[in-house]
């Protein structure tokens, strides 16, 4: 017995990818993919799975797609399908259609359409999620999110965006923006959603399998799924719990071993961009003990390449680890991060550490000054009360 | 697909200013004037007449059959158009690549690729 939605998923993007090749329009190729994979939900079940189920339900998309355009001739007019469909001749070879995903997701992420219009078609595109479980995700009403796919497609039609894997001197950007997209995707997720996140991966391992020689496709995937291996010692309760205090026994040993082995191809390829050395920063945390000398290494690595401030505050925690509190102290004290609550609970952290309890206690009451989020409030609050008990004279 | 680039000048120095111009090097000048002559030349580029300086436009509105004109142009003088040209690229990318190479692009000015309609 097939599994329809598993077939769903996994043909979803190669489908469409296939259609919009052929059809030029997104719409139309959408429509083309559904009809296919109706046909299929009616008739495999019935006369058996097609050895070759991707071939198979482009096939029938297209000859959907050349029957309708055939009916309607103001249609044929505004696609390019009209004399495709006279030489298009016979079955496709079942082995060796090609694959236009990556076609499909720079399209999808071309940064001539807003971010929010690149992640959303990403999504409907490749990922196969509907436009109301896209809004859901991302806390809009259904109507808008249409709105926002039917103005994208509209002006990836009008303005000519290409349905092409860039030329290799536009390839580092457009690369870093689809990359960018999908760990959107993931970090949405991650933050609670974890079908989200769930997809992110997908595309991430469609991505590395896609472009096998760009080290930072195989950085993305190692990153994402190393941190989606925390998702079960991530909340505790329904409380937020910090990677110190996380279960090493909640951590998913599969996804590990996959990210690492993601991980290994990326460094082989010679790969130091920023996923591939976020990746390398995750895979060490996933150790006991902690290599922190090394951690901070990398994170000092990450910090010059990307210039983040917050990158050189999480250098600061690692140093603080290998080096002591003051050490650490140093880092935290010059960098211009003055409304960011992290900032001000690391720095009480250390000072804590250092036994600086009443400098420890004014920095957590500035970064409780700072923060929204009730868990993290709760998460302050809570030291605040440790420091009180452990340094009654403070 | 045929584009339409309107090149908005924005800060970017002109000779039709003097003085901002003169805050150019001398090779920077010629790279300006190498660089248009060279985009003029490009394949697929019909380059757009030369245009007088925004001040000198004239807006013009129909309001109850009367025609209204007003001094200046239609949006602030520092937003108007310097100057357009058009371009016959493959896709957008192609359009985008031709607009990095103008210099007021670079200069503190932008471009806007509006692609054309055949009607």
């Amino acid at each position: 017995m097939v599994d329809l939605d598993r077939v769903f998923r996994d043909q979803w993007g190669r489908v469409v990818a296939a259609m919009v090749g052929f059809l030029g329009d997104v719409d139309l190729a959408e429509e083309a993919a559904q009809e296919a994979f109706a046909i299929a939900a009616e008739r495999w079940p019935r006369d058996g799975t097609p050895t070759h189920p991707g071939a198979w339900l482009v096939t029938t998309a297209r000859n959907r797609a050349i029957n309708r355009v055939r009916r309607d001739r103001t249609l044929a007019a505004k696609t390019r399908l009209l004399q495709a469909a006279e030489t298009w001749e016979g079955d496709v070879e079942p082995t060796t259609f090609p694959d236009e995903r990556l076609e499909l997701i720079f399209m999808c992420c071309h940064p001539a359409l807003a971010l929010d219009a690149q992640v959303a078609l990403t999504l409907r595109t490749l990922g196969g999620l509907t436009t109301g479980d896209i809004a859901r995700a991302f806390l809009v009403p259904e109507p808008t999110m249409a709105q926002r796919l039917v103005r994208a497609k509209r002006k990836i039609q009008a303005a000519g965006i290409p349905f092409r894997v860039p030329r290799d001197h536009l390839l580092p950007d457009r690369l870093a923006a689809v990359l960018a997209v999908v760990y959107l995707i993931f970090n949405q997720g991650y933050g609670g959603r974890s079908e989200l996140a769930e997809d992110a991966i997908r595309l991430g391992r469609a991505l590395a399998e896609l472009m096998p020689d760009e080290p930072e496709a195989h950085g993305l995937l190692a990153l994402m799924l190393l941190l989606d291996a925390r998702r079960a010692a991530r909340f505790r309760d329904g409380e937020l719990v910090l990677l110190a205090d996380q279960d090493p026994a909640l951590l998913d040993a599969a996804e590990i071993a996959e990210g690492r082995t993601a991980l290994d191809r990326a460094l082989a390829l010679l790969g130091r961009g920023p996923y591939v050395l976020q990746a390398a920063i995750a895979s060490l945390h996933a150790d006991e003990p902690r290599d922190w000398a090394q951690i901070a290494g990398l994170y000092g690595e990450l910090s010059r390449l990307t210039g983040s401030p917050v990158v050189e505050l999480n250098r600061a925690i690692a140093v603080a680890e290998a080096d002591g509190p003051e050490a650490g102290l140093r880092i935290v004290e010059r960098l211009p991060l003055d409304e960011y609550h992290y900032l001000h609970a690391t720095r009480g952290e250390l000072l804590r550490r250092s036994g600086r309890t009443a400098e420890a206690r004014e920095a957590l009451l500035r970064a409780l000054g700072l923060v929204h989020d009730p868990a993290e409030r709760g998460v302050l609050e809570r030291r605040l009360t440790e420091l009180e008990r452990t340094a009654p004279g403070a | 697909m045929k584009y339409l680039l309107l090149i908005h000048q924005g800060d970017s120095p002109t000779p039709r200013s003097p003085e901002a111009w003169a805050t150019l090097t001398e090779a920077e000048q010629q790279a300006v004037y190498a660089d248009y002559q060279a985009i003029n030349q490009t394949p697929g580029v019909t380059p757009g007449l030369g245009l007088a300086e925004p001040e000198t436009a004239t807006t013009v509105r129909v309001q109850d059959g009367k025609t209204l004109t007003t001094d200046g142009p239609f949006v602030e003088a520092k937003e108007a158009i310097g100057g357009y040209l058009l371009f016959e690229a493959d896709d957008l990318d192609g359009a985008i690549e031709l607009a990095a190479r103008i210099p007021a692009a670079r200069l503190g000015g932008a471009i806007e690729v509006r692609p054309t309609v055949e009607w």
